[in-house]
């Protein structure tokens, strides 16, 4: 199928049907019940899974597969977003033009920093990526400001031009962007029984989106493009001294997974159009590498697996405080209750960040392959036992290689 | 000319902290050839450091004074320090008053052990391992550092005052010859510099004139021939980390007085700091020191408002600038040594 | 004129003079060995063949261009492959996939995004990778991880990677160092069997007698970077000086 070998084609679709699902998966709690405010099936977060999913991707493939650390991904993001509220001001609502200007500009932004990047490799590579970032946010910041709202960030206005489309739409508001007037913020709800599941416009173009993205990520993969990053990775020595230059491969990682990232910002913009400079700050940068790392870089679906988990677990985490720790530990002694409250409550609700730093030192010392890897052992673990017993009746043994 | 003069002078500071912070990082980096990125968290935790001494200094009990009432006629409570209790009012004032020089005793036992701790317990076991998971780990370990400090202090700055005697500003350009009330500095920014001259004397006189510090700079040669000598490395590796934490730490304690300490004021020198290592060239001690001042004075006189009337946001992005173009066109950094992190 | 010419190069670090005036000349189609003892200048001489060095002084031609001055990979391009003393292979990559590169690499080594195809449908790569594997004898590990191959077996996939390219000098920098005898014995096989086969030429530095002398026509031997003698290798079995400055200390 679509030209993929069948573990391929069977990844692809998996992630097909659950992105599909995701608003009955993400809803298992029924409204209104106590446990429905951990649902993740609104439209706001799924949009954020999704999105955060294609960033992931893009990041791993210049990450995953040719090593190169890049701590200043968040600028093209950033970047994405700017160019898709500006398209908002200046053309038309329609989300179409918005996100191709996002990732031309980002991509164009992407050649100018990596070709001045990858003239330098290992830690000197990142920190000169870092720089770059941290200027753009600096510029964004500040002197910027006539183009990036500064401050404030990058809003719409009721007197932008908007030459193909209305200024303000018939009821005298900032209208929304949409595509070809579905727009994006629409929904609807289907309840079945005490269940209410949320259908949502710009849910379900981003899934569909990040689904030809990760098509793409898988292609690239399996290309002989992607055999030669991962050649990049492996040594890039023997490379040199067979007779190839591994610059233009890596100036091409980097500029299609800034690409990416910017294809992130304007979907961003396109859920809600508006624009901030903190989306270039470092941290940002960080958030990205974490999710990889967290998912299994240089894996395909590692990625989407850590956006997915850091985007809920932030979610969820921050949700929980004190009074639902106390239900959820009602059944202890008083005094051990009070306790493991105490114990648990620095790393829920505010403290979200604490667990996040938490979670990613454990991963880079435990899981380093992150959790596919993490999955893989498990799966090992009983796939061993399996073949274990299905060799005890043959009683043959196959000879290691 | 005065303005010139102002900024060079406001731009050692900031250049000290750089250059403190670098100091650290080189060492950690030449040493133990580990990249970390929880550097700037450990300046952050100095200056927590200052300000939990002053926070204990300043424990209190409630006293019934009855010399005093308040407007109801009742005997008024008073909060009276404890260390009033100990060293009777006058020096109890003082001793609080000194909080932040104090703390420097304070912070190097608790900045050593640290770096120990952080050290023994991971780093170490992140020798072998890719750059990339250093970075990684260490990167983690900032942000759980720094939630920590959030978690007991809060995300608000604290207020840190220096000791009532160098509150004031020392007209420099009196001193100089130029107009009275042009160049004017204060003092607490002087016994800053001051102090960072001497750490930073402190830790080449180590290096260069103890046994143990020619073993390091053995060791940030060649590590595995040193350790072929049966000399025990590791040991004095660790003990060294210490120090850079100890060095990272003082720098952050006696920045309080400049910028009320935050949680996140470490991630804000870090960034800078890594650029300014890089600039000076990775694994060169004199490097680091040089590039940390070389760059605090660059940032402070591109922030003139005649420079940035002329290039718009140059303030912003000036240690940027330079670190690229020095990346570009001397690889090794001003004073990087040959084969330190190279390929 | 040989395919090699190295004239009056010369290269100093620091305060160390590595290579003082070293001439040499290897002829097409020969089998060229360079010992001498440590600290000889044998490998500095060989980097500054690939350009990973640029000497101070002097000239290398390749089948008369100028290789000085060269990225290792334009070099490369020239016709020159380099073997290396640890085998630098793909080590993430499987066996298949490491012979694939080298077969990917055009001669002028143009880059070639060729990002949407999937490497599988690369059928003329793979089978010249596969013949190439063949010849190697290790056909049956191609699926292996190439870290995991033993030193032997990837010495065997380095040659064979160089090979894959036809160049038309190969390097090779201490081949058998570090190898059992039984491995030593059949990578001095294989060369022998390269060089039936094949018009290259083979410039081996060596420390190991047994192989320079089982393989070598023609050998120079280095002295504190400089050439002492170039001779065949009956004539430098004899030579009092080489005896002096080299045989006598490994007592062979």
């Amino acid at each position: 199928m679509f030209a993929l070998d069948k573990k391929d084609a069977r990844l692809l679709l998996m992630v097909a049907v659950l992105t599909m699902l995701a608003p009955f998966i993400l809803n298992p709690f029924p409204a209104g019940s106590e446990m429905a405010q951990f649902n993740a099936g609104y439209p706001d977060l799924m949009q954020r899974f999704v999105i955060f999913g294609i960033f992931a991707i893009g990041f791993n493939i210049l990450f995953g597969l040719t090593g190169y650390l890049s701590f200043g991904h968040a600028a093209f993001l950033g970047v994405g977003s700017y160019s898709a509220v500006w398209m908002f001001k200046l053309l038309s609502m329609n989300v179409l033009p918005a996100i191709a200007l996002s990732v031309v500009v980002a991509g164009l932004f992407s050649v100018v920093i990596g070709f001045i990047s990858l003239r330098r490799s290992g830690i000197y590579f990142s920190i000169l990526t870092l720089a770059f970032a941290q200027m753009s946010f600096a510029l964004a910041y500040s002197v910027l400001t006539p183009i990036t709202g500064g401050e404030t960030g990058l809003q719409l206005a009721l007197d932008d031009p908007r030459i193909l489309d209305v200024a303000a739409s018939a009821t005298g508001n900032i209208p929304v962007p949409g595509l070809f007037g579905l727009e994006m913020r629409a929904s609807t709800n289907l309840e079945l029984g005490p269940w209410v599941f949320t259908f949502n416009v710009g849910y379900y173009f981003s899934a569909l989106i990040m689904l030809a993205a990760f098509y793409l990520a898988i292609r690239i993969f399996r290309s002989p493009f992607g055999m030669m990053l991962r050649a990049i990775k492996s040594n890039q020595q023997r490379l040199n001294y067979t007779g190839l230059n591994a610059r233009p491969y890596t100036l091409a990682a980097f500029v299609i997974s800034g690409m990416y990232a910017g294809l992130a910002g304007g979907l961003m913009a396109a859920m809600d159009p508006l624009a901030g400079a903190e989306r270039m700050f470092w941290t940002a940068s960080g958030e990205v590498v974490l999710m990889t790392i967290l998912g299994g870089a240089g894996t395909l679906i590692g990625p989407v697996l850590g956006a997915g988990f850091i985007k809920y677990m932030e979610n969820i985490i921050s949700k929980i405080n004190e009074s639902i720790l106390h239900q959820w530990f009602y059944w202890l002694p008083d005094g051990l209750e009070d306790f493991v409250v105490a114990m648990i409550y620095p790393f829920i609700g505010k403290g979200w960040h604490l667990t996040l730093g938490l979670l990613f030192m454990a991963v880079v010392i435990f899981l380093p392959g992150g959790l596919v890897e993490g999955g893989q052992r498990i799966g090992r673990m009983f796939g061993r036992k399996k073949s274990e017993e299905k060799d005890k009746p043959s009683g043959k043994t196959t000879p290691a290689e | 000319m005065e303005a010139i003069i102002l900024q060079i002078l406001n731009g050692l500071d900031k250049g000290s902290a750089y250059a403190l912070i670098a100091l650290g990082l080189t060492l950690i980096f030449g040493t133990l050839g580990v990249v970390n990125f929880a550097h700037g968290a450990l300046f952050m935790m100095g200056a927590f450091c200052a300000v939990t001494l002053s926070r204990i200094l300043t424990l209190s009990h409630t006293v019934i004074d009855p010399t005093q009432t308040d407007f109801l006629g009742n005997p008024l409570k008073v909060q009276v320090p404890y260390i009033h209790d100990i060293f009777g009012q006058a020096t109890g004032d003082a001793i609080i008053d000194w909080a932040v020089p104090l703390s420097i005793l304070f912070a190097i036992p608790i900045m050593i052990g640290i770096g120990v701790i952080m050290e023994r317990g991971l780093i170490r076991h992140f020798y072998k391992r890719p750059h990339a998971d250093q970075i990684l780990v260490t990167f983690g370990l900032a942000i759980v550092l720094q939630e920590v400090i959030k978690y007991f202090y809060g995300a608000n700055p604290i207020p840190t005052p220096s000791p009532e005697a160098f509150r004031g500003s020392f007209d420099f350009g009196a001193a100089l010859g130029f107009d009275p009330n042009v160049i004017i500095y204060p003092y607490w920014r002087l016994v800053y510099f001051g102090f960072a001259a001497l750490v930073i004397g402190a830790v080449f006189a180590f290096l260069q004139f103890t046994t143990f510090g020619m073993v390091v700079r053995a060791g940030m040669a060649d590590r595995e021939t040193v350790g072929l000598l049966g000399i025990n490395i590791d040991k004095r590796f660790t003990i060294m980390f210490g120090i850079a934490a100890a060095v990272a730490g003082l720098a952050g304690v006696m920045y309080t007085p400049i910028n009320s300490p935050n949680y996140h004021m470490g991630m804000d020198f870090l960034v800078l700091s890594f650029v300014v290592v890089v600039v000076g060239g990775m694994g060169s001690l004199p490097g680091a020191v040089l590039a940390g001042f070389l760059l605090g004075i660059l940032e402070s006189l591109a922030s003139m408002s005649v420079v940035i009337d002329f290039i718009p946001g140059i303030n912003q992005v000036i240690i940027y600038l330079v670190a690229i173009v020095i990346l570009l066109t001397r690889p090794r950094g001003l004073m990087g040594r040959k084969g330190v992190m190279e390929d | 004129m040989g395919i090699l010419e190295v004239k009056n190069v010369g290269k100093r670090f620091g305060g160390l003079q590595a290579l003082g005036n070293v001439n040499l000349s290897v002829a097409e189609n020969s089998v060229h060995a360079i010992i001498g003892p440590n600290g000889a200048g044998k490998s500095t001489l060989l980097n500054c063949l690939v350009g990973k060095l640029i000497p101070d002084t002097g000239s290398v031609m390749f089948d008369g261009q100028s290789v000085l001055g060269r990225a290792p990979h334009e070099i490369n391009q020239m016709g020159i492959s380099r073997v290396f003393q640890t085998p630098e292979i793909f080590g993430d990559l499987s066996v298949l996939e490491n012979m694939m590169i080298p077969c990917f690499a055009k001669r002028d080594g143009a880059f070639e995004m060729n990002a949407i195809t999937s490497v599988v449908s690369q059928k003329d790569v793979i089978a010249k990778a596969e013949a190439m594997l063949e010849d190697m004898n290790m056909a049956d590990k191609r699926h292996m991880h190439a870290a995991s191959l033993s030193r032997g077996d990837k010495r065997r996939l380095e040659i064979g990677m160089c090979l894959s390219q036809e160049p038309r000098l190969l390097l090779l920098d201490e081949p058998t160092a570090g190898m059992a005898r039984a491995d030593t014995n059949n990578t001095i096989d294989l060369l022998k069997q390269i060089k039936q086969d094949r018009d290259i030429t083979i410039a081996i530095i060596e420390h190991d007698m047994h192989v320079v002398f089982s393989l070598a026509e023609r050998i120079t031997v280095l002295a504190q970077g400089t050439p002492l003698v170039e001779d065949s290798p009956e004539n430098i079995k004899g030579h009092p000086k080489v005896r002096e400055a080299y045989l006598g200390e490994t007592a062979h």
